[in-house]
C-alpha cells in the first residue's frame, strides 16, 4: 500500500472512529499490519502511539467544550491502566505472532458485534 | 478501587491489542460507577491518553514502535475524528454503522484465517 493510501485510511479511520465512538486503534492496527506490512506486535505497539494525538485532541475538546471529563476518575483509571499495560505487554511480547494476530481478529469481530448490538438498541 | 481495577483491565486490553481500552472503560464507568454516557466517553478519552503514553513508552523499550508509521496514520486521524464527531450530530449513522461493522468483520475474518 502506498504512503498516500495509508494517510487516506488514517483519515477515514478517524472519521469512522468519530462517527461511531470506537477508538482509532481498532482501525490503525489492521492498517499498519495489512497496509504497511508491520508485524502484528509492531502494529499494535505503533497503534498506541498513533492514538495519542486523537486522544489528546478529543479529551481536550470534551473537557473544554462540553465539560464531559471527570478528571479525578480519569486519573484513577489512568493509574490503573499503567499497571495493566505492563501485564498486557508481557503477554503480547511472549505470544507467537500468529496467535496474537488471531486474538486480535477475534477482538475485532467482538467489536463489530458490539457495534451492531449498540446500534440496534439505540 | 473500582476505578483502579477498570484501569487495570483497560490497560491489559489496550497493550494486548494496541487499542485505547475505551471499549472497556465506557461500559464499566456507566454500569459500575453510574456515569452518564457522555461523561463516561469524555472521561474514557482522557484515561486512554494515559494508557497510550504508558503503552507507547513500554513498547518503545522493546523496540516495537515505528514512529513514522504512527505519524502517518495518527496525524490525519485527528482531522478525521473532528470531522466524524461533528458529522455524527447531523447525519443518520444507522446504516453506516452496519456497513462499518461488516467491514470490521471482513478484516477480522482475514486476520483469523490468513
Amino acid at each position: 500500500m502506498t504512503t498516500a493510501l495509508v494517510i487516506a485510511v488514517g483519515l477515514a479511520g478517524g472519521v469512522l472512529a468519530g462517527l461511531f465512538g470506537v477508538g482509532g486503534g481498532i482501525v490503525f492496527v489492521p492498517t499498519l499490519a495489512l497496509g504497511l506490512g508491520l508485524s502484528q506486535l509492531d502494529a499494535e505497539a505503533t497503534s498506541l502511539l498513533a492514538i495519542l494525538p486523537t486522544a489528546a485532541v478529543g479529551s481536550w475538546r470534551q473537557s473544554r467544550r462540553y465539560g464531559n471529563v471527570d478528571l479525578r476518575a480519569a486519573a484513577f483509571v489512568g493509574v490503573g491502566s499503567v499497571v495493566g499495560v505492563q501485564l498486557g505487554v508481557i503477554v503480547a511480547t511472549s505470544l507467537p505472532e500468529d496467535v496474537l494476530r488471531r486474538l486480535f481478529g477475534a477482538f475485532l469481530l467482538l467489536t463489530a458485534l458490539h457495534l451492531v448490538w449498540r446500534t440496534r438498541r439505540s | 478501587m473500582r476505578l483502579l481495577l477498570i484501569g487495570v483491565a483497560a490497560g491489559i486490553l489496550g497493550a494486548l491489542f494496541g487499542v485505547g481500552g475505551g471499549l472497556v472503560i465506557v461500559p464499566a464507568l456507566t454500569v459500575l460507577c453510574a456515569f452518564e454516557q457522555r461523561r463516561a466517553a469524555g472521561t474514557s478519552l482522557t484515561a486512554v491518553l494515559v494508557t497510550a503514553v504508558a503503552g507507547s513508552i513500554t513498547y518503545a523499550f522493546h523496540g516495537n514502535v515505528d514512529p513514522r508509521a504512527a505519524a502517518l496514520v495518527g496525524v490525519p486521524a485527528v482531522v478525521g475524528v473532528v470531522a466524524g464527531t461533528s458529522l455524527q450530530q447531523r447525519i443518520p449513522v444507522r446504516g453506516l454503522a452496519y456497513a462499518f461493522a461488516a467491514l470490521l468483520a471482513v478484516v477480522a475474518g482475514r486476520l483469523l484465517i490468513g
